[in-house]
């Protein structure tokens, strides 16, 4: 399950497409809990969305998908980060490549693209266990002339689909993006083995490793 | 304290172990970068000290492996606020490494192969505090976690513990690295809560 947050913040820079925000979440007894989480949206002033998933028996994000009520506060710092981010003075082919709730900053990249009216060609690979498990689905589905989205079912392909389920290859990546030909620049983001082996197919295709961008948000390895 | 979280109660746990502020207890071994991991076998691996009169040492990977090898188990703190106690490794000190260079530098910008960069104070590498890690729990030091070789600097966060360590540049003025320039922290202690620049 995950669920989208809208919160109001005072006194925050606006942010680019691509960063994350720290929440802390204090108890009553002043105990508190850190999590970082990328914006879902960026360019917005005193507001700052994100989308969490929530993980099974994890501290934090089950509290933010299941209880959070509106009204209640939380602490925000940031935006945070300088490296994975995609500004619109990029003209360069993009291709966005992510694993499970790793959409959410590639998806505030896509948001950035159409806000700014960019004309950089972008492609999304988006590696879901399931299409019940895709955020964003009508959004996704929408055209978006110039992003052009593939999506790879890891559990349970929909009906009628040519690809059957299974993890991400070469293939999809190759297929799914652009070519190393065009120096696209490639941002990866998702759990850390999914990040470890999409980085390394990008690579042995002939990226160049400087034009690969990675975000990994756990689990642990 | 802080604006309290309505609802939220969190969970405890782990209080009897000391940790830096705002940092929780990690048992797996997270994987962070900014980008591919490079595949460096070690027979194309050498590690490089260079000082401010621009007078180059160099190690290959065999030699480096004929110097003393220290075993090391500390406790490693990440930015990102997991902590990790009594991580094993195994290296070479950089004691040992800068032992007989003639430098008057105070500051070292740390290169690694694939183009990352951070900045520490030389003090901060002499008297047992840094090594050159090439071992994990008794094993080779994996390419995710930096193989074959990283620094290990465990008293600052662990983006100064540079993944695949190629070169010690040695300055007598301080620059930022990759992170630091990004908006991280010119120095990092993990006890002070030095994370971003400011702070
Ligand atoms: C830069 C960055 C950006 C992030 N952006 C987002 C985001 O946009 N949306 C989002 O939902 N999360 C994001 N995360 C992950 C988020 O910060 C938390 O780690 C996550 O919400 C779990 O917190 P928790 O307190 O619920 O779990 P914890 O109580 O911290 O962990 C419970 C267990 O779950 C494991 N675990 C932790 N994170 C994950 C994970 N992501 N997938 C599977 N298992 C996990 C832990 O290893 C642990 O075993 C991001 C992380 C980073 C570092």
């Amino acid at each position: 399950m995950a669920a989208t947050l809208l919160m109001h913040v005072e006194g925050q820079p606006a942010g680019l497409a691509g960063q994350r925000v720290e929440v802390r979440l204090t108890a009553e007894d002043g105990y508190t809990a850190d999590r970082e989480y990328s914006l879902a949206r960026s360019g917005e002033p005193d507001r700052a969305e994100i989308t969490v998933q929530a993980i099974d028996g994890g501290e934090v994000s089950p509290f933010l998908v299941e209880d959070i009520e509106v009204g209640v506060e939380l602490q925000v710092r940031g935006p945070i980060g300088g490296w994975f981010v995609w500004r619109p003075e990029q003209t360069e082919p993009v291709t966005l490549i992510a694993g499970g709730s790793g959409v959410v900053p590639l998806m505030a990249m896509i948001r950035a693209r159409r806000a700014a009216g960019s004309k950089a060609p972008f492609r999304l690979i988006y590696s879901v266990r399931s299409r019940d498990e895709m955020f964003y689905r009508s959004e996704l589905r929408q055209p978006d002339p110039g992003v052009d989205v593939s999506v790879v079912h890891t559990r349970e392909a929909p009906e009628g689909s040519p690809r059957p389920a299974g993890r991400i290859t070469v293939a999809d990546v190759n297929n799914g993006g652009w070519p190393p030909d065009f120096a696209p620049t490639c941002y990866v983001c998702g759990p850390t083995g999914f990040v470890e082996s999409v980085a390394d197919m990008l690579v042995a295709l002939g990226h160049d490793p400087h034009h690969v961008r990675t975000e990994r948000f756990g689990p642990t390895g | 304290m802080g604006i309290v979280t309505r609802g939220f109660r969190g969970r405890r746990g782990g209080g009897d172990v000391k940790l830096p502020p705002g940092q929780y207890l990690e048992t797996g071994f997270p994987v962070l970068s900014a980008g591919p991991t490079p595949q460096i076998a070690p027979a194309a691996w050498a590690f490089e000290i260079t000082t401010e009169s621009g007078e180059e040492h160099r190690w290959s990977w065999v030699e480096l492996q004929a110097l003393p090898r220290e075993d090391i188990t500390v406790d490693i703190h990440c930015v990102t606020k997991w902590s990790k106690l009594g991580s094993r490794w195994t290296g070479v000190s950089l004691d040992t490494l800068l032992s007989g260079i003639d430098t008057q530098a105070s500051y070292a910008m740390v290169h690694s192969y694939g183009g990352y960069t951070t900045n520490l104070p030389l003090d901060d590498l002499r008297n047992g505090q840094a090594w050159v890690a090439y071992g994990y729990d008794d094993r080779p030091l994996r390419p995710e976690h930096g193989g074959p070789a990283r620094l290990l600097v465990p008293h600052l966060y662990f983006w100064k513990s540079a993944k695949w360590v190629q070169r010690l540049e040695l300055l007598t003025e301080d620059r930022l690295g990759f992170w630091e320039r990004a908006g991280y922290h010119a120095y990092g202690d993990p006890w002070r809560e030095q994370r971003y620049a400011g702070d």
